[in-house]
Parts: structure tokens; C-alpha cells; sequence
């Protein structure tokens, strides 16, 4: 009797574990496809690309392409593009983070409705929109008008063609992508904890500051750093509002593809670009990590 | 029986229908240009006539480049035999063997440029990059050389170059006083000196020719380097704007046979006829402001005074201008245009 109690939960266990092993190679089996997808479209064209990066334009193996990288005109357009990025992430996070906050303070209905208009450039063309700040900003443009007509200045003011103008039509196109991974975070945040605080004795401020903001940090992060990791390879904005003044990386890729059908730099300049990206977003991730418990310790 | 039998003979024309249409086929050469208004004019002018003297039809496709050809000739059997870019590219394509020789007992090469033609392509029209200015800007007095273009004490204003190094380094030379003949090869370190001194002026380094003509015409910039189609285009909106061709670079478009071409033969004649007189002279009338790269074409068109003014190569304004040096171009294009990349945004 004591034996085949003793039995009966082992025999169990191992039935559990061939059912778990059979269920795990079923998901497996499901998930196959789609690494068959991400392994043709992502992994085997980078490996080409790295491949390609490897040789000289006479297809030689060198470093050649790699060493052009510590070149000035390239170390420029790398600072630049990192300049650029951060500028733009930033001015983001200080215009998107109020936004985001309101929203996720207003009713589900009323943030849907708000959420609409976030959202509506997302359907309109880059390009499009990148013209209209063009009309907008230029020197005989509507803005530089009406201020003149104002009295409010004489000259008109250089807002496009250099870094004003580039910094703000990337800024337009990237807000969305930061608000709204940080909505949905500040939504999820349970304002029970906010009540807690407050019955705790502390004030809003500082129940925003220790209570809100590190809970709201993963969503800021995952917001900031794919406005970050975006800029990072902005191409048409930078090019049609930067007047030739904003050296972005991605112009020299595309420079060393069409201008010079260089294969070899352009695959090492993508390469280098990948690579920063992916420490940029690694540290990132330990950055707002650290945030998120050292703002919730004080 | 009768039923099969007709069934059969039908077969058989069809076959030969089939047959026929195949044969018809290899005269069809495909013509690869970089789309636009200008292939459309390209055809119309040059293409279509061509093809008809050398009795073969065209179909036209369209590239973005010498990359796209690289590709196309990496591939083993490209799908074009004939391509249309600048001569720069030409000559870069030449350099790397992605051209099959042009037989210059086909192709004459009479009334040309010696800058205008290589072993392995020939220019088919020319285009100029000129100065360009606001009347409204410049009521009294307005700038006609490069050299004004860098004396800002006498003619203030917001200035405009191209974001790429060629003709912009020339143009920066004619400024400085440098002799047309004595240009190349190109004092890089005089240009570059010069473009820093006039840096502080000029706001916006264009980057496309849509941009260009957009600049001038919304008075974004008060003088500038333009292509003279362009200013064209801007002066016929209605835009107060004047150029000249004083001090203006000539540049090429040109065509070359793709290597491993399967109607080597076919495009030898077909470029014959695009690049002779009698064609080249169709191009003043009906693409004013673009130029025939064949100065014969002055000699078998008649034209009229207004047609010639307006032509960058009637023998008047063809004697202002300086032809760019493509190979120049092909050796120093890629190291030029980094530290000339570098001075635009530092």
C-alpha cells in the first residue's frame, strides 16, 4: 500500500515531465517559422554584410574599410550623428514624459481620444511632413513672416537649414515612438501606490519622485531608447532640413553606396553603426535598470 | 483527318510566329537612363530617333547609378545594353571594366571634346553649373563672376553650392583667379582654403536639384551655384532670377554598352546615332538649356538667336565655360568629397 503510494506520484512526475518536454517542442516546433523568418531576413544579410565589410574594392582581405572609419571626415559624422541623437532623445523625453503623464491620469476614454491625435502623423508620409516644416521654417517661410509682421524681429531667423531645423522635424517624427511605450507603462501603473504614499505622509511631489517616476523608468527607458536607436539611423529629415550642415552617418552610407558604389565601407560603416547601437542599448538597459531601483531606495 | 491536319499546319505558324517575334527580339535594346524629365527628354530627343536610323527598337528602364550598373554587369548577363549617366560614373565604370569598348568606327567621335569621350563611353549631352542670382537682391548691381560670388563686402546676401565637391572645387579656383586652362589637376588646398572663407555665407549646401531650384525661388538664398536647367525651370515659374554662363562648368551625361551585353553590335550603331550631328542637333530646340556634346551639331542645325542665347554650347557661350575633367574626377572623388564633407559641417 505505503509502496504504491510511493510509486504513484514518481510515475506522475515523469508523465508531467514527457508532457512538458512534448508541449516545450510543440511551441518550439510553432516558433519555427518565425526563426526561420528573422534568421533569413536579419541574420543572413548582416553576416553578408559583415562578410562584405572584410574586403578591399580589389576583393582583397583587409582592414581597409574599417581603418577609413578613424578617418576625420568619418570620427565628425559619428559624433555628430551620437550629438544629433541625444538632442533629439532628450527634447523628446522633456516635451513626451508630461504628455504621457496626463494621458495616463486621464479617463481610459478621454487618453483614447487624445491618443488619436499622437497618433495621426504616424499616417502621414515622413517626407511629407518633412516638407511642410520646410515651408514652415524657411526664411520667407510662414513662421519668419508672421513674426516679422508681428515687429517681433527684423531679420528672419535661421530655423531650417542647420541643426534648429533638423533637431525639430526629427523631434516631430519621433515623439509618438516615445510616448506611447511610456503610456502604456504609466498605465499600468496601479494608483493604489500613489494613495499609499500619500497616506504615508508624503506630499505629491514627492510621491511622483519616489513613487511614479521610478515605477514609470522601464517605459521611459524602452521609449528613449528606441527614439534614440531610430535618430541614430535618421536618413531623409537630416538631409532635406540640415542644409548640408548635419553629417549624419547614415549620409555617408548612403554616400558610399551610390556615390561610390563602395560596397566594402558602406558594410563597415553599417557594421560600426550596429555595434554602437546595440552598447548604446545595452547600457542603456543598465542605466534605467540602476534608476528604477536608486530613485525607489531614497 | 482534315481536322488534325489544319490543326497541325496551325501549329506550325504559330511557331514560326513565335519564331519571328524572337528574332525581333534581339533588336530590341534595352536603355537604362536616371528617369525623370530628363530621360523623357533624352528619348524623345536623341533615343527614339536613333533607334529608328540604326532600325532597332528601345525599351527603356531606369537606374539610380553607377552602383545599379555594377550590379547589373556583376549578375553575368545584364538585363540592359545601354546605360545613360554622368560622365564621372562613366568614367569610374571604364576604370573598373564594367563596359564593353566602343568601336570608334561606328561611334564617330568628330566635333567632340577630348574630355568628352573615353575608350569606353561617349557624352551625350552636356549640362552647365552656373551662377545664378536674385533680381530682387541685387537691383543695381548684380554679381557676374565667381569672383563676386566671394565678395561678400560688395554683394551681401545669403549664398547656396551643391553638398558635392564636383564643380564646386572648380568654381571655388575660377573664384580665386585661377586660368580656365590651368585648372587641373585641381589645387585642392587652395579650394578648400577659399570654400572655409566663403563657409560663414553660404546656408544651405543643396544636396539634390529639386532643392536647388526650391532655395532660389522661395528667396531662401540670394545667389547660388545651379544646374542651367534648373534656373531655367525657376525662371520660367515666374521667379525674379537671372544666371549666366560666364565662368560656367560644363559637365556630360553619357551613355556606354553594358560588358557582357547580347546586342554588342546593335548599340554600337544605336550610340552612332545619338552622338551624330544631325541628332545632337535636334537637342538645342527641343531640351534648351542642356547642350549637344557634338560641336557639329552647330554647323548642320539652323538655328535662331534666341535659341542660340539660350543653348550652353552655341559657339558664343560655349567659349565662357570650362569642360569639367571626368578623370580628374574619377582618380580624387571619393578623398576630395570627405574633406569636403567635413568643411560643410564642422
Amino acid at each position: 500500500m505505503s509502496a504504491a503510494a510511493d510509486e504513484a506520484p514518481s510515475l506522475n512526475v515523469e508523465l508531467l515531465g514527457a508532457d512538458e518536454r512534448r508541449h516545450r517542442f510543440a511551441m518550439f516546433g510553432l516558433s519555427v517559422p518565425a526563426l526561420l523568418l528573422v534568421a533569413l531576413v536579419l541574420l543572413a544579410p548582416f553576416s553578408w554584410l559583415t562578410w562584405l565589410s572584410l574586403f578591399d574594392a580589389s576583393g582583397a582581405l583587409s582592414s581597409e574599410n574599417y581603418a577609413r572609419l578613424l578617418r576625420p571626415a568619418y570620427i565628425n559624422s559619428f559624433l555628430s550623428t551620437l550629438e544629433v541623437s541625444a538632442l533629439v532623445t532628450g527634447i523628446c523625453v522633456l516635451l513626451g514624459y508630461p504628455v504621457a503623464y496626463l494621458l495616463s491620469q486621464l479617463s481610459q476614454r478621454t487618453a483614447q481620444i487624445l491618443l488619436v491625435f499622437i497618433i495621426l502623423p504616424f499616417w502621414t508620409s515622413v517626407l511629407v511632413r518633412t516638407y511642410a516644416w520646410l515651408v514652415l521654417l524657411q526664411r520667407e517661410g510662414i513662421i519668419n513672416t508672421w513674426l516679422k509682421q508681428l515687429g517681433l524681429i527684423s531679420e528672419s531667423l535661421p530655423l531650417v537649414n542647420n541643426l534648429t531645423g533638423t533637431v525639430i522635424g526629427m523631434v516631430h517624427v519621433m515623439l509618438p515612438f516615445l510616448i506611447l511605450p511610456l503610456y502604456s507603462s504609466m498605465r499600468a501603473i496601479d494608483p493604489v501606490y500613489l494613495k499609499a504614499a500619500a497616506n504615508c505622509g508624503a506630499s505629491p511631489a514627492q510621491a511622483f519622485r519616489q513613487v511614479f517616476l521610478p515605477l514609470s523608468a522601464p517605459g521611459l527607458g524602452a521609449g528613449g531608447a528606441l527614439t534614440f536607436v531610430l535618430c541614430l539611423g535618421f536618413y531623409l529629415t537630416p538631409a532635406l532640413l540640415g542644409g548640408g550642415r548635419v553629417a549624419m552617418w547614415s549620409t555617408q552610407i548612403a554616400d558610399a553606396v551610390s556615390k561610390f558604389a563602395n560596397w566594402g565601407a558602406a558594410s563597415a560603416l553599417s557594421v560600426a553603426l550596429l555595434v554602437v547601437t546595440s552598447l548604446i542599448l545595452l547600457l542603456m538597459r543598465w542605466g534605467v535598470q540602476r534608476l528604477g531601483t536608486s530613485v525607489g531606495e531614497h | 483527318m482534315h481536322l488534325r491536319r489544319f490543326a497541325f499546319a496551325g501549329l506550325i505558324g504559330t511557331a514560326a510566329i513565335c519564331a519571328a517575334s524572337s528574332a525581333f527580339a534581339n533588336d530590341t535594346l534595352t536603355v537604362a537612363g536616371l528617369g525623370g524629365n530628363l530621360q523623357k527628354d533624352l528619348s524623345a530627343t536623341l533615343w527614339q530617333p536613333a533607334a529608328a536610323g540604326a532600325g532597332v527598337s528601345i525599351s527603356e528602364e531606369t537606374q539610380d547609378g553607377i552602383a545599379a550598373v555594377r550590379v547589373q554587369v556583376q549578375s553575368g548577363s545584364p538585363t540592359w545594353d545601354v546605360v545613360h549617366l554622368g560622365a564621372d560614373e562613366c568614367a569610374v565604370g571604364g576604370k573598373e571594366g564594367l563596359f564593353e569598348p566602343l568601336d570608334y568606327n561606328v561611334v564617330k567621335s568628330d566635333g567632340f571634346d577630348k574630355k568628352a569621350y573615353g575608350k569606353d563611353w561617349i557624352a551625350t549631352n552636356t549640362y552647365s553649373v552656373v551662377l545664378a542670382w536674385r533680381t530682387d537682391a541685387y537691383k543695381d548691381k548684380h554679381p557676374t563672376s565667381w569672383k563676386d560670388f566671394w565678395d561678400v563686402k560688395a554683394f551681401p546676401g545669403r549664398r547656396a553650392l551643391s553638398a558635392y565637391p564636383q564643380e564646386m572645387m572648380e568654381i571655388t579656383l575660377l573664384g580665386a583667379g585661377v586660368a580656365k586652362d590651368a585648372l587641373y589637376p585641381l589645387d585642392t588646398k587652395l579650394a578648400l582654403e577659399r570654400l572655409k572663407e566663403i563657409k560663414p555665407n553660404i546656408s544651405v549646401w543643396w544636396s539634390s536639384g529639386a532643392q536647388s531650384a526650391q532655395i532660389l525661388k522661395d528667396k531662401e538664398v540670394d545667389m547660388m551655384a545651379i544646374w542651367g536647367s534648373r534656373v531655367a525651370s525657376v525662371i520660367k515659374d515666374g521667379a525674379p532670377v537671372e544666371f549666366t554662363y560666364q565662368d560656367g562648368l560644363l559637365g556630360y551625361g553619357c551613355m556606354a554598352i553594358l560588358k557582357g551585353s547580347k546586342n554588342v553590335a546593335a548599340a554600337q550603331k544605336f550610340i552612332a546615332g545619338v552622338v551624330s550631328p544631325e541628332i545632337q542637333a535636334r537637342i538645342p530646340e527641343m531640351m534648351p538649356y542642356y547642350g549637344p556634346s557634338n560641336s557639329l551639331a552647330f554647323k548642320v542645325g539652323k538655328f535662331s538667336p534666341e535659341v542660340l542665347a539660350k543653348s550652353n554650347m552655341s559657339p558664343e557661350n560655349v567659349a565662357k565655360q570650362t569642360p569639367i575633367d571626368t578623370n580628374w574626377w574619377r582618380d580624387n572623388s571619393e578623398l576630395v568629397r570627405e574633406d569636403y564633407s567635413l568643411l560643410m559641417s564642422n
